[in-house]
């Protein structure tokens, strides 16, 4: 097996493998079997990635060609992979992190009958298909089949439960959300096909297809590819469908929202660094944008009661993060925080289903508390993702989180100001979802109190594993203060996103910047323990308030837009539909009607008008010859 | 014609009241056939067919010598195919009109 | 006399005999009708026939030019009478089934 990047295309093919079986005979197969089926093709997938990986660190890179995909006049795009750095960085995350949630589903989703069973499994596996196809694309157009296709499924699976008319009210949310991004992103590529004629990575990112393209084309390609960003990784405006998401089962929402799908924006920007680097105006842009979304979702989820949203407004708010290192240029290590929140925050997650489960069910935290004695393992390890989520230090998302303040701060200090009070937001919040989960008094029901126990090893034994990497995966990119040629993700990736060269930064300051983080961090723990220690379920009022309802941005949506939406539907089928279609579609009928019964008064029979027609076609031919046809 | 017309005359029919006809066939009747006569005339009108003139009472055009000529020397194929063809229409109007 | 006053009379003799065909009832007085636009075609061959030969005079006085429209009258005139023969012997025919002569009876083509 000299070069298994030749049979690369085997990693996204044993996923389809898995959502074919699994979909097709999901009445046949029993759980045992599908959970083996569904579970086993990711583990493949995931195998052959880190076979992959090892090449590609060798310093090999592979352009895959298999087949021309569009072919129209002058517009050629093949059906490409490019492999390279950067997507074998992804292919791990995907694959590894993936198989893990699929082992806990085995578990977690035991209660669904198996026909059900196998469909969230085919489902499952259909999406690490697509997001596979994403970031294995070698253009922008085999980007965007996979880009809709992890929609799609985003989709099917926020509306798994699709009885309950507000689950798939929220999968309608998500996936008209995402379309809107990705109007974008279709004018976006259109407008680069157009420009240079080609959509592959290799070959827009070259200086020839670079010489052909303005400042102003480069600066609205990437803003509409932002826009996609933005519909697909839930940044504002364009983010509200991230927290009803949470209608989907846990895992998929570990999955597809936390570690995953929300981080193909995140790739595609990374992907097209090139571009990006040349213009100024969408990097300040996406900066503001992510800075904005991440402060708005934090605090947000200070106030939120629910354990997933809490979550799912800390996804929002860790991926404004990761577009602010974008929009500095700090491209590898928005690529580091992507990783190493797919660690934390699968591990949040997960270990959010287990609490829910442990509670038979329940999801909002006022009716919890005290379960620290009871499920050990959970809280342990979500102890450990709510620490490195936090950025203590040595844990992981301390190192991906500084990095990323420490290019803010290059760039502007005023931004580092705010991005670094996010970071307290973060840490105060998460502290908060932890003590009023699993300290104080327990404040649900007796009948819950009964039903408390540890989750069966399917779903611990991924918590275990995910909390190990979210404490020892910080170490690959180490700062340059603690140790010299310690940014191994960097080097990894400079084939791909080209080497930041030295900083203007002494080592001093840098050191400086850690321990100030480090401070306020631990003092946002301290106050949040301060506070909720001695918890009791009050009625939020004025800010709070503000905050618990999400600054009513959903209820401004629905005003400005939807509302208006449903009113110009409505008249168009009362007044247009009604009226004018069908009138017109009737009066065809009726007329039909009515000149078929003139018309058969013609044939009675009687020779007489047959001759007075004869007479009368002979008069029109006799005009037209000679006084028409001059 | 003329033979109709004493066929007709012998014939001894009854007076018999003429129906009703629609009367807005015989208007469009009249009305199709005036306006043919318009449109033939007009169009023949303006046509330089004025200038040739066709003497009546000159030459020997009208003779039946030469009529006969013409008949057996040139025309003698049709003349034969028409009393073939007087042939079969009488026995034709024989055939149906015989009484069973 | 100029040709086209035997044109416009021939013309005006044919839009009679269609006007009764049209307007009349009477399956004879249709029958003679017909004869009428037959008669007033054969004036028109008359009349140009003798044009022809009055134009080819000129050239040469003994030609026989233009007798073709003469014969074709002699033609039409037998196809006439053949024609009115078999017609005569339908209406007798008709008049014997329905005991009127009335076209109007003859609607037998709309069923």
């Amino acid at each position: 097996m000299q070069n298994v990047l030749q049979i690369a295309w085997l990693i996204p093919f044993f996923p389809l493998l898995g959502f074919l079986i699994n979909g097709l005979a999901r009445k046949q197969l029993s759980k045992g079997t599908t959970g083996v089926i569904g579970s086993g093709v990711v583990f493949l997938s995931f195998v052959m990635s880190v076979w992959v990986f090892m090449q590609v660190k060798g310093g090999g890179s592979h352009d895959a060609y298999y087949f021309d995909f569009i072919k129209a006049g002058s517009i050629n795009i093949p059906f490409e992979f490019r492999i390279d750095a950067l997507c074998s960085l992804f292919l791990l995350i995907i694959t590894g992190v993936g198989f893990l949630i699929h082992v806990y589903s085995t578990a977690y989703m035991h209660e669904e009958d198996s026909s059900n069973f196998a469909r969230y499994f085919s489902y499952l596996n259909l999406f690490v298909f697509s997001m596979l196809l994403l970031v294995m694309g070698g253009n922008y157009v085999i980007l965007f089949i996979g880009w809709e296709g992890v929609g799609l499924c985003s989709y099917l699976l926020i509306g798994y439960w699709f009885r309950n008319k507000d689950y798939t009210a929220a999968a309608n949310k998500a996936f008209i959300m995402n379309r809107i991004g990705d109007l974008g992103f279709l004018i976006a590529i259109f407008w680069l096909i157009s420009k240079t004629g080609s959509a592959s990575f290799t070959e827009v990112f070259s200086s020839k297809a670079l010489e052909h393209l303005t400042r102003s084309d480069i600066t609205i390609i990437t803003l509409l590819l932002f826009v996609g960003a933005t519909g697909k990784s839930a940044q504002i405006p364009l983010y509200t469908w991230l927290p009803d998401a949470m209608a989907g089962p846990t895992p998929v929402s570990a999955l597809i929202h936390a570690a995953t799908m929300v981080t193909a924006g995140i790739y595609m920007i990374a992907r097209s660094n090139v571009l990006y680097s040349l213009s100024h105006t969408t990097q300040n842009v996406v900066t503001i944008i992510g800075l904005a979304t991440a402060i708005l979702a934090a605090t947000i989820a200070l106030k939120q009661n629910d354990i997933k949203k809490v979550l799912a407004y800390s996804t929002v708010s860790q991926l404004g993060y990761m577009f602010i290192a974008l929009g500095v240029g700090a491209y590898s290590a928005a690529v580091f925080h992507v990783m190493t929140h797919a660690f934390f925050k699968a591990l949040l997650f997960l270990g959010a289903g287990s609490v829910i489960h442990a509670m038979s069910g329940e999801q909002d935290i006022r009716n919890m508390g005290g379960l620290s004695g009871k499920i050990r393992t959970t809280y342990f390890t979500f102890l450990i993702g709510t620490l490195a989520i936090s950025g203590f230090p040595l844990f992981s998302g301390f190192f991906s989180k500084d990095a990323i303040l420490l290019a803010a701060y290059e760039h502007n200090k005023i931004i580092y100001g705010i991005a670094l009070f996010g970071a307290m937001l973060t840490a105060f919040y998460m502290f908060r979802l932890l003590l009023l989960t699993f300290s104080g008094g327990f404040r649900g029901t007796e009948e819950q109190k009964h039903h408390i126990h540890e989750s069966p090893a399917a779903m611990t034994i991924p918590l275990v594993i995910l909390a190990i990497l979210s404490f020892a995966g910080g170490f690959i990119e180490l700062p340059v203060p603690v140790r010299e040629g310690g940014n191994k993700l960097s080097q990894f990736l400079a084939p791909v996103i080209p080497l930041h060269e030295g900083s203007a930064i002494s080592h001093s300051t840098e050191w400086g910047l850690m321990g100030l983080s480090t401070v306020l961090v631990i003092a946002a723990a301290l106050f949040a323990y301060a506070i909720y220690r001695k918890y009791k379920v009050t009625e939020a009022k004025g800010f709070g308030k503000l905050l618990e309802n999400k600054w009513y941005v959903d209820e401004l949506y629905d005003s400005i837009i939807v509302k208006p939406l449903n009113s110009l539907g409505d008249f168009f089928n009362k007044v247009f539909e009604s009226q004018v279609v069908d009138w017109m579609v009737n009066g065809v009928g009726k007329a039909v009607n009515y000149s078929s019964r003139q018309l058969r008064l013609l044939q009675n029979g009687q020779v007489s008008v047959y001759v007075l027609l004869m007479v009368v076609s002979m008069l029109l031919i006799f005009l037209w010859q000679f006084f028409i046809r001059k | 014609m003329v033979l109709f017309l004493f066929v007709i005359m012998l014939m001894n029919l009854n007076k018999e009241t003429e129906t009703k006809k629609n009367r807005w066939v015989k208007v469009a009747g009249v009305l199709a056939g005036g306006c043919l006569l318009l449109v033939l005339i007009a169009a023949l009108k303006d046509s330089d067919i004025k200038s040739k003139t066709a003497m009546v009472n000159e030459g020997n055009i009208g003779l039946i010598k030469i009529l006969g000529k013409e008949l057996f020397s040139t025309y003698v194929v049709p003349f034969e195919i028409s009393s073939v063809l007087f042939l079969s229409a009488m026995v034709g109007a024989v055939v149906i009109g015989k009484k069973e | 006399m100029p040709i086209n006053y035997y044109i416009y009379l021939s013309v005006a003799l044919f839009i009679i005999g269609i006007v009764g065909v049209l307007t009349r009832r009477n399956a004879i007085i249709i029958f003679m009708c017909i004869e009428l636009m037959l008669n007033a075609v054969n004036l028109l061959l008359i009349a140009f026939s003798k044009m022809h030969h009055t134009a080819a005079t000129v050239l040469d006085p003994a030609t026989t030019a233009g007798t073709e429209g003469q014969l074709f009258v002699f033609f039409i005139m037998v196809v006439a009478a053949a024609e009115v023969s078999v017609g005569l012997a339908i209406i007798v025919m008709m008049y014997r089934n329905v005991h009127s002569v009335d076209v109007g009876f003859l609607n037998r083509l709309k069923h």
